[in-house]
């Protein structure tokens, strides 16, 4: 059944109390720019308030609800601690404004955390400011841009971006004034490196990769990789999206990268979704050093203080008013404390086991693997290019078919090398009952699809609304609401 | 299988181009092509008169699934867009090498026509792929 808007269960002159704001008039606002008209507000109870949004809240599916094997996106369990500990009065009521003489527990934790970083990437230093994994992209390939034209060398025009890659990456290079040079991926799923050598050169400003790769598919020739960009003047930037397989086992700095940003939401386990707030954290080993986003955390002769652009005059400057989503950095910290070092590692055992527990057993049951012949890192592509041939059973039908069964859909059509694809993140915090129940279900479809191909093209039957008009969605987006 | 007409010329990355009697050349994006995307719900086209090489990306196609890039099949100058695709994009799937064409360029050079695909040679790519 679907629920009404807000607004279409108003009635005239109804209100909720608790929301109503102390009554008086807007004296100090000059008369020209008062409004003449009420504003269309709903008007509700404040039960009817809570009723529809409760509603609403339990349509929803969420991690705390349901398995949500969204590859590439690390959709893990938000452990309570880490809420409960946040949530501290001490840390909610500090005011982003207080003096460091008064912050200096907060500001332990954020020096903390950004050494924690250092330590678990290979990075020499860290600032946690940027407040989404883009704008953490965006910072890092700021940082190359300003390195190479720190240098004089203002010729270095191009990034170098594997086809695999998220879509945010060419976005932020081409936001930052460089021309895209797209990178095709080797049949083997590794990066070509044939075509990386000759299109790496004086012109390179760097290459950004993602290692495990979006094929969950760990870049076996990294060395290579870096010897040929940085032999050609170039830097390398580490999109973090996929550091939960390599947790602590491999460190980025040492694979040779000199810049990378780190989903805070994805592998620290930060909540995510919905838009955030999220954290991108960026660290930079000794080149960048200098031109990393400030502020972020020293230690002086009082004790922590902030690092400014007075101390720090080749930064890329600030990217917020603040420095990044304190709740969100402070999450983080106490997930990677109540983890340790060791805790870490198995972060990044169980990704991978659980990975490729589920890519045997979905192989087994019929599925066809984009790359059968590699080992999954944490995540792993199925193609349901056959299938969809064969039966109807595409990504999309399929992907809606699951919901029936009460499992959010992985990702479909990503990378966009695979055709009809799913890429499947299982993450370590399931249980292989679980899993166990996910491979039961995908198995379920696949049968049914095989008997009654019609069925899979009707899903979601259970869910309060039916199959979306996206195509209609897109091009004639209904985003506001008209009585 | 997808419609592959005789007349025309291809790229491995499904354009296609058509010559015309004034000298221009019309692209857009093969029947292929715009299966695999699925429904377009916005087509971004080049800007006029820009002057573009072999292989630069001058055009956006996306779909509910994904945006592609479309790339110059030859190098040239752009001389018209088709604007009547911000309106309907969905004029690229429902009459991909008709209403649903892209652009029309000046070529460069005529003869580098030559050396794309003819409609058999695009015809064995699509059947590698499928492979």
């Amino acid at each position: 059944m679907s629920e009404p808007l807000v607004f279409e269960l108003g009635r005239s002159g109804r209100l909720a109390g608790a929301q109503v704001p102390e009554a008086g008039a807007a004296v100090d606002l000059p008369p020209e720019m008062l409004r003449d008209s009420r504003p269309q507000l709903p008007e509700v109870s404040e039960l009817d308030a809570v009723r529809h949004y409760t509603r609403l809240s339990q349509r929803n599916f969420s991690i705390d609800t349901q398995f949500y094997p969204l590859g590439s996106c690390t959709m893990k369990y938000n452990p309570r601690g880490c809420n409960t500990y946040a949530m501290l009065p001490g840390f909610l009521q500090r005011h982003p404004l207080a003096p460091e003489d008064v912050s200096q527990g907060f500001l332990a934790c954020m020096y903390e955390l950004q050494r924690m970083l250092c330590r678990v990437t290979g990075m020499t230093a860290f600032s946690l400011t940027p407040m989404a994994g883009a704008q953490g992209e965006l910072s890092g390939v700021a940082m190359i841009r300003a390195y190479h034209l720190d240098r004089g060398d203002t010729e270095r025009t191009e990034i170098l971006v594997p086809d695999a890659a998220h879509g945010t990456n060419p976005a932020t290079a081409v936001k930052c004034g460089f021309a895209v040079r797209e990178l095709p991926t080797a049949a083997d799923g590794d990066l070509d490196i044939d075509a990386l050598r000759r299109l790496a050169g004086p012109r390179t400003a760097g290459i950004m990769l993602t290692n495990p790769s979006t094929l969950g598919l760990f870049e076996r020739r990294i060395q290579e990789v870096r010897d040929i960009i940085h032999g050609a003047g170039g830097l390398l930037y580490y999109d973090g999206a996929n550091l939960n397989a390599i947790l602590g086992k491999v460190l980025p700095g040492d694979m040779g990268f000199d810049v990378i940003h780190i989903n805070l939401h994805k592998t620290f386990s930060t909540p995510h979704g919905g838009g955030g707030p999220g954290s991108g954290a960026v660290g930079v080993g000794e080149r960048l050093e200098p031109f990393l986003p400030t502020p972020f955390v020293g230690i002086g002769a009082d004790g922590y203080r902030w690092v400014d652009a007075a101390d720090h005059p080749k930064s890329i400057g600030r990217l917020s008013a603040f420095m990044g989503n304190a709740g969100v950095l402070l999450r983080a910290y106490i997930y990677m404390r109540m983890l340790g070092r060791r805790g870490m590692e198995r972060v990044a055992d169980y990704a991978v086991l659980n990975a490729n527990y589920v890519m045997a057993r979905l192989a087994a049951a019929g599925f066809d693997l984009a790359y059968p012949e590699r080992r999954a890192c944490h995540e792993f592509v199925v193609t349901l290019k056959r299938q969809a041939r064969e039966h109807g059973l595409t990504a999309i039908n399929l992907a809606k078919a699951l919901l029936d069964r009460g499992f959010h859909a992985p990702t479909t059509y990503f990378p966009l090398l695979v055709p009809e694809c799913l890429l499947i993140e299982p993450t370590e915090t399931e249980s292989k009952e679980t899993l166990d129940r996910f491979v039961d279900a995908m198995a379920d479809i696949l049968a049914e699809a095989q008997v009654d191909p019609e069925r899979c093209k009707q899903a979601p039957v259970t869910m309060p609304v039916r199959r979306l008009d996206e195509v209609r969605a897109a091009r004639k987006p209904d985003l506001r609401y008209r009585p | 299988m997808s419609d592959i007409p005789e007349n025309l010329k291809y790229t491995r990355d499904h354009e296609w181009i058509a010559e015309t009697d004034d000298g221009t050349a019309v692209v857009g994006i093969t029947d292929h092509a715009q299966e695999a995307l699925g429904d377009l719900v916005f087509v971004e086209l080049p800007e006029m008169h820009r002057d573009v090489e072999t292989g630069d990306v001058c055009a956006v196609v996306e779909s509910v699934k994904a945006a592609s890039d479309v790339y110059s099949p030859v190098a040239g100058n752009i001389a018209e867009v088709n604007l009547a695709l911000d309106e309907s994009p969905e004029l690229v799937n429902a009459d991909p090498y008709g209403e649903g064409w892209l652009f029309r360029m000046t070529p460069a050079s005529p003869a580098d026509l030559e050396e794309l695909l003819d409609a058999q040679a695009y015809e064995r790519v699509l059947a590698e792929m499928d492979d």
